[in-house]
């Protein structure tokens, strides 16, 4: 049984209690040194154009809401990512927009004890458009191939990759929580010739925020895009649509697969790589299950 | 073996100038030739020392006549030119880059006294594109072919540089891929940009971008000419900088411009002499490029003593900044103050407020409220 908390009734006849704490204007007083930072360019960026000052005050701030109001996000095995070290996180792919990214993001630096960054990989496309791309470097992504993963991994980053691509986040509604193709196991080659272990991740709850149903492929062919999305609120209710749906997430981090045993030379033996992606798959497919076993309903 | 006779070419404009100054009074060396197709200009003349100056086009087979005569065992060869604008247009530019370097090659392949060749080339071989991965290294080669003159040229003059290595095996062949050189002298391509107190970029893109200070590009210069270095070596600075944040550590303000709309800016500020910056510049702010140093480091065996930020911060010095940043921070810390006041204010406010409405404190008594 907990203890009971003590609620002190009247904090100003505690000698210890600090003194009344103005929060608001310690709030303002940050802001406003953020922006004197953001003004002068008085702030770090890394090689890959990862901007952590923005990252931490302004993205993740923003993402946080949606990940614990709107989605109310659980995270299990937390225990099994790394606290240090180079560590390559493999989960799957869904939701029609990469926001499964994001939430593992906000996971890991919030209620992983050693507040991990993660380092996602993105697809070229996202680094193409504009504003996105930048976006999307200024938080830490990079592009996937395999050059910039074993950078990432010897520094000893946390890196995060979605084997699926586009035929995970864009798949329609009714192929929900099937695993797609895990491409050609690039990633496992990048886990090998650096030695990082393979994290398997689950993600469930991602699906259904933007339930595919139909794709407008003229409309995908015009605008350059690998699918265009329609779910029952988009494009019929214009930007309305673009509200997810409130579904209960969870995520899951199973035990690290080590690679280190292998050895580098391993990495170009596909019959290690096909049999080290096959087992990856198979323990996020089960994980899968077993949490869709779990929750009551999709929205609770 | 140490060199006795160095051809620099490129001798007028700064870097080349500083090179041979520098070389001039290394009391190891014989001679020092500069060669240049226009004369230096008088800042620059002054400190060449003993330099000897060739007014001569590398276009010209009178530069075989320098290199025979002279018996120069050593070639720095850094003219190469970004700019049509410099060059006097596109095709006057690819001439210089690209004919001038295949005789200046072919004069060198002919000479028996050369035994060593350094080229100043540019990381612009790597092109620019979101296919590319992060960082560079030497052994990577660019994903979509540049598409800037620039880029080209130095891809063309790398081949024939390499064809040049594999036809003289003696001669000890070292290729420097520079980023961007920037500092208080240089007047590099990127310097010019960063000097207009507006400085269009491409909406929605933030390149990353790697610099190299002035003394660091003159260091490895002269290490590259009188050392033994051979092969390819990426030069540049540890760390980077956003190019929005660069603007901002300058005092600049950033004008964001939509893609289709900066060809026709950059032509129209090329014709107005504000600013000579080209396409291929704009594309490189599309994602910037980033280069890896290890090879300098730890082949070549040069840390450069500048970090990116430093040498902007080194280049700041020379410009007035459009937006102070003593005045951002003083605008905000007195912003900062008042807030601090203000809520000083509401604290005692409220601490008076309740201490009149609460009951009056009874020592040892604790307050206990009936729920």
């Amino acid at each position: 049984m907990p203890e009971a908390r003590v609620i002190p009734l009247r904090p100003e006849d505690d000698p210890a209690a600090p003194p009344p704490a103005t929060d608001w204007d310690e709030q303002v007083s940050r802001a406003l040194e953020f922006v004197r930072r953001r003004v002068t360019g008085d702030y770090d960026t890394d090689e890959f154009g990862f901007d952590p000052d923005l990252t931490d005050h302004v993205l993740l701030p923003a993402l946080r809401p949606l990940f614990s109001r709107w989605f109310r996000v659980e995270t299990q095995g937390l225990a099994n990512v790394p606290d240090i070290g180079g560590a390559l996180l493999v989960a799957n792919h869904s939701g029609t927009i990469p926001m499964d990214a994001l939430m593992a993001t906000v996971a890991l630096h919030d209620e992983h004890p050693a507040s991990r960054r993660l380092r996602l990989l993105g697809a070229d496309l996202v680094f193409q458009l504009p504003l996105l791309g930048a976006l999307a470097r200024k938080m830490g992504t990079t592009l996937a191939c395999n050059e910039d993963a074993e950078r990432l991994l010897r520094a000893g980053e946390l890196v995060g990759v979605f084997p699926e691509g586009f035929k995970g986040v864009g798949k329609p509604f009714s192929e929900r929580y099937t695993l797609q193709r895990f491409g050609r196991g690039g990633f496992v080659t990048a886990a090998l010739r650096t030695g990082a272990p393979i994290v398997p991740c689950a993600i469930v709850g991602a699906e259904e925020i933007y339930p595919m149903i139909g794709n407008a492929k003229t409309a995908a062919r015009l605008l350059g895009l690998p699918y265009f999305p329609i779910t029952p609120t988009f494009p019929l209710l214009g930007p309305l649509g673009a509200v997810p749906l409130p579904s209960k997430w969870f995520i899951a981090f199973g035990e690290p697969i080590e690679t280190a045993s292998y050895g580098p030379a391993a990495a170009d033996d596909p019959m290690v790589v096909f049999n080290l992606t096959d087992q990856v798959r198979e323990t996020i497919q089960h994980s899968l299950y077993r949490l869709l076993l779990q929750r009551r309903s999709v929205f609770s | 073996m140490p060199p006795a006779v160095v051809l620099v070419t490129g001798v007028s404009r700064w870097l080349g100038g500083a090179l041979a100054a520098e070389l001039a009074a290394d009391a190891g060396l014989e001679r020092v030739i500069g060669v240049d197709t226009v004369p230096p200009a008088p800042n620059i003349l002054r400190r060449l020392g003993r330099t000897e100056f060739v007014r001569a086009d590398i276009r010209s087979p009178l530069i075989a006549k320098v290199i025979e005569s002279a018996s120069v065992d050593t070639v720095v060869h850094m003219n190469i030119t970004a700019t049509p604008g410099a060059a006097g247009g596109r095709d006057p530019m690819k001439e210089l880059n690209v004919i001038g370097s295949m005789q200046l090659l072919a004069a060198c392949q002919r000479a028996s006294s050369v035994r060593r060749f350094v080229l100043k080339s540019t990381s612009a071989v790597y092109g620019a594109s979101p296919r590319d991965p992060a960082i560079f290294t030497e052994a990577m080669q660019a994903r979509r072919m540049p598409r800037g003159g620039f880029g080209r040229d130095s891809l063309d003059i790398e081949g024939y540089v390499r064809s040049f290595a594999r036809r003289r095996p003696d001669v000890a062949v070292a290729v420097l891929r520079f980023t961007h050189v920037i500092g208080p002298r240089i007047d590099s391509l990127l310097a010019g940009y960063l000097r207009l107190p507006v400085v269009p970029t491409l909406l929605g893109h933030d390149a990353r971008l790697q610099l190299l200070h002035e003394e660091d590009a003159l260091a490895v210069l002269t290490r590259a000419a009188t050392g033994d270095f051979a092969g390819t070596v990426n030069v540049g600075a540890p760390g980077t900088v956003l190019l929005s944040q660069a603007i901002r550590r300058l005092g600049r303000v950033a004008a964001p411009v939509p893609g289709p709309a900066i060809g026709p800016l950059s032509r129209l500020t090329r014709a107005t002499a504000v600013a000579d910056w080209s396409r291929e510049q704009v594309e490189l702010l599309h994602s910037g490029r980033v280069l890896d140093t290890r090879v300098l480091r730890e082949e070549f065996g040069l840390t450069p003593r500048f970090t990116t930020s430093a040498a902007l911060d080194d280049y700041a010095r020379t410009l007035a900044p459009v937006i102070a940043p003593e005045l951002v921070g003083s605008v905000t810390g007195g912003a900062q103050s008042v807030v601090g006041r203000v809520a000083e204010g509401v604290a005692t406010g409220r601490s008076l407020f309740r201490r009149r409405g609460d009951a009056p404190v009874v020592p040892g008594l604790r307050a206990v409220r009936d729920l």
